[in-house]
């Protein structure tokens, strides 16, 4: 990424969303599948086993946009998933894995 | 008490505890195990279509006339694709359907194995919730947690998909779990109640607009007594016809793309609207920054998803809508409204819906208002999809929810002849019409065959204009009249096709009497086809063209 793009895409707001799901096979596609149908981007995901691995969070970072609250609502609804957590683009989760992203 | 059961034997007597007494579905290899124990069962019927899109829609037709979770089933590979568009269907109008497909063993997952597809993620997208069961153990916890899922909050599709192999391995059961029903859904804010009632005891022009969601709510008789008090006149979308009778001094009609000139132009008018299980819809509102300009909004609705997501609402009620209905009804206060019920009534006098040729049967409109007078309110109305569906929503004078089954949000020609069947086997006191057309009969005309073989009291209008209704009108109005594609220029013989799949069918065209036939063809029990030809001219009207405002009608 060369630093004018880069530069765009941090001009872009950024919002974190921290979502608690069953862990097993299909959470992910379900999930993720609410945002490619809408050609909503998913700029970064995380997934983790949570505890003794019967939940999982998936930590993604998306672009702000006017679609996020109805996203969230989507979100929430999914039978798999407990929670979702709105957080700001700043949050350490993603930018602490920076090193592990260098061109 | 043990017992060691299959999965298969499981899953029947999971069913069979939910209170299932009718499935429909279409056999295969990945799924004989459970049509196995499904023979061994005397509680369960199994009606078997003729395509699996027929098994879904019978399912459909079942779950819509009668409120309740209706089951199909389905093999895996092409049968499994063959469930989909019923499946989607069945999300787009909020429909409680449980399917059940068969898949290869577990140990063949992923090896493109005969008849394998990927049934869990081609289904993520158009069910409610899905399931792959890993294990014979799961079913006890999926098939009633499938059920709740369906039934609660917003009804929806589920469908669970079983490996060949968890259906077929024996396990010890020694406890049942108990059956899969709707959860009570989260009681409305007080606060936003009473700030609601005091939205429309404010208002000067308000109208109740009401969705399919007050249908599943079994809250139609509490919509009309809100609109009764307040004077509130009312709305319906395609999805809530029969809710409030077409002929109530209330009623104002079908909104939206071919709504009543009277009904648009009075939502144009409104300055509060009260969405009461409605989302929204593109071919309701028309421009949605046209729509209803001047309100407020209040919008009730038991999916927090909908609130906000087309307009937003000044205030936005998350419940059941007869819940809340129930609680806003004692705060609003009585309102004879005279000025603003004048004037609708003005606005209907001045703008009526066109109705020409109502008392010629061998006209569209008038062959619609012949088959209603031979027929009470208890006789059920399904559609297909096309001009007669739009005719029959405009004209027939529906006065009973679950009275009009039709498919909605996807549209879906080829729903009719299905769901009808569905609708007579759930309620076979029922005489059930379908209105149908040239095109979408044959998109499914393979479940006469279905309909002879279970005798069910299902008669069939179809509307023959040897053209796709709908496309020839947008192509004449829209594209320069440049016709593509549209014409059939093959007709079959529908009479004879329906002899030979084995129902009865008359010609209305051929009759010197029709009327007397129609009669007769209706009131005869058992399957029949009723043939009448169309004008091919003939336009659904008014129209709103896509994209455009609700006020800008085309033949209003």
């Amino acid at each position: 990424m060369n630093a004018i793009h880069r530069e765009e895409q941090q001009a872009l707001a950024r919002a974190v969303l921290e979502i608690d799901v069953a862990n097993h096979p299909g959470v992910m596609s379900h999930v993720v599948g609410l945002f490619s149908r809408r050609a909503y981007n998913v700029e970064g995901i995380l997934c983790l086993p949570v505890g003794d691995g019967r939940q999982s969070r998936i930590w993604l970072l998306v672009n702000e946009d006017t679609r996020l609250a109805q996203m969230i609502r989507q979100v929430e609804k999914l039978e798999d998933v407990i929670a979702v957590r709105r957080h700001h683009a700043e949050h350490a989760v993603f930018t602490e894995l920076e090193d592990f992203f260098r061109p | 008490m043990t017992e060691t059961l299959s999965g298969a034997q499981i899953t029947v007597r999971l069913l069979e505890r939910q209170g299932i007494r009718l499935v429909t579905g279409y056999p295969g290899g990945a799924i004989l195990p459970i049509y196995d124990a499904l023979s061994q069962s005397t509680a369960i019927r199994h009606v078997l279509a003729r395509h699996e899109q027929g098994a879904g829609f019978i399912a459909q037709g079942m779950a819509r006339a009668t409120g309740e979770v209706a089951v199909c089933m389905a093999s895996s590979g092409p049968g499994a694709t063959n469930l989909l568009t019923a499946i989607a269907d069945a999300k787009l109008d909020s429909i409680p359907l449980v399917a059940i497909t068969g898949q290869v063993p577990k140990s063949m997952i992923g090896t493109d194995a005969f008849q394998e597809v990927d049934t869990y993620g081609l289904s993520i997208p158009i069910t409610k919730h899905n399931f792959l069961v890993s294990s014979t153990e799961e079913l006890l916890e999926v098939i009633p947690r499938a059920f709740e899922i369906a039934a609660s909050g917003r009804p929806g599709p589920v469908l669970i998909d079983i490996p060949k192999d968890v259906q077929s391995r024996a396990i010890d059961v020694d406890t049942w779990p108990a059956p899969g029903h709707a959860l009570p859904a989260p009681a409305a804010a007080a606060g936003q109640i009473a700030q609601a009632a005091a939205m429309i005891a404010d208002a000067q022009r308000p109208i109740l607009y009401l969705g399919g969601g007050v249908i599943h709510s079994g809250a139609s008789r509490l919509a009309v007594d809100l609109a009764e008090k307040a004077h509130l006149p009312t709305v319906s979308t395609l999805m809530a016809l029969g809710a409030l009778p077409v002929d109530h001094p209330l009623s104002i009609g079908m909104l939206g793309m071919h709504g009543a000139p009277y009904t648009n132009l009075a939502l144009d008018e409104c300055d509060l609207l009260i969405a009461v299980g409605a989302r929204f819809d593109d071919r309701a509102t028309g421009k949605v920054a046209a729509f209803c300009p001047q309100a407020k909004i209040i919008h009730i609705d038991i999916d927090p998803a909908e609130l906000d997501k087309i307009k937003t609402a000044h205030v936005g009620i998350v419940a059941d809508v007869g819940d809340a209905l129930a609680q806003l009804l004692p705060r609003v206060p009585e309102n004879a409204r005279e000025t603003w019920v004048d004037r609708i009534q003005a606005l209907k006098t001045a703008h009526p819906q066109p109705l020409p040729g109502l008392d010629n049967p061998r006209s569209h409109f008038g062959l619609i208002a012949a088959i209603a007078a031979c027929l009470d309110d208890e006789a059920a109305i399904a559609t297909d999809v096309g001009q007669h569906q739009m005719w029959a929503a405009q004209a027939y004078p529906l006065r009973r929810p679950r009275q009009w089954l039709t498919s909605g949000g996807l549209g879906t020609m080829g729903f009719g002849v299905p769901a009808a069947i569905g609708a007579a086997l759930a309620e076979p006191q029922r005489t059930v019409v379908c209105f149908t057309g040239d095109g979408s009969i044959l998109m499914n005309i393979q479940e006469l065959v279905t309909a002879a073989e279970q005798q069910v009291n299902i008669k069939i209008v179809l509307m023959n204009n040897a053209v796709l209704g709908l496309v020839h009108q947008q192509q004449t109005l829209f594209y320069g009249q440049r016709l593509f594609a549209s014409e059939f220029q093959a007709m079959p013989d529908f009479v004879g096709v329906a002899r030979a799949l084995g129902i009865g069918a008359v010609d209305l065209d051929q009759a010197s009497d029709p009327l007397a036939a129609l009669k007769d063809a209706l009131t005869r029990p058992g399957p029949c086809l009723i043939h009448a030809g169309i004008k091919a001219e003939e336009k659904v009207y008014p129209m709103v063209p896509p994209g455009a405002a609700n006020r800008d009608m085309i033949g209003a």
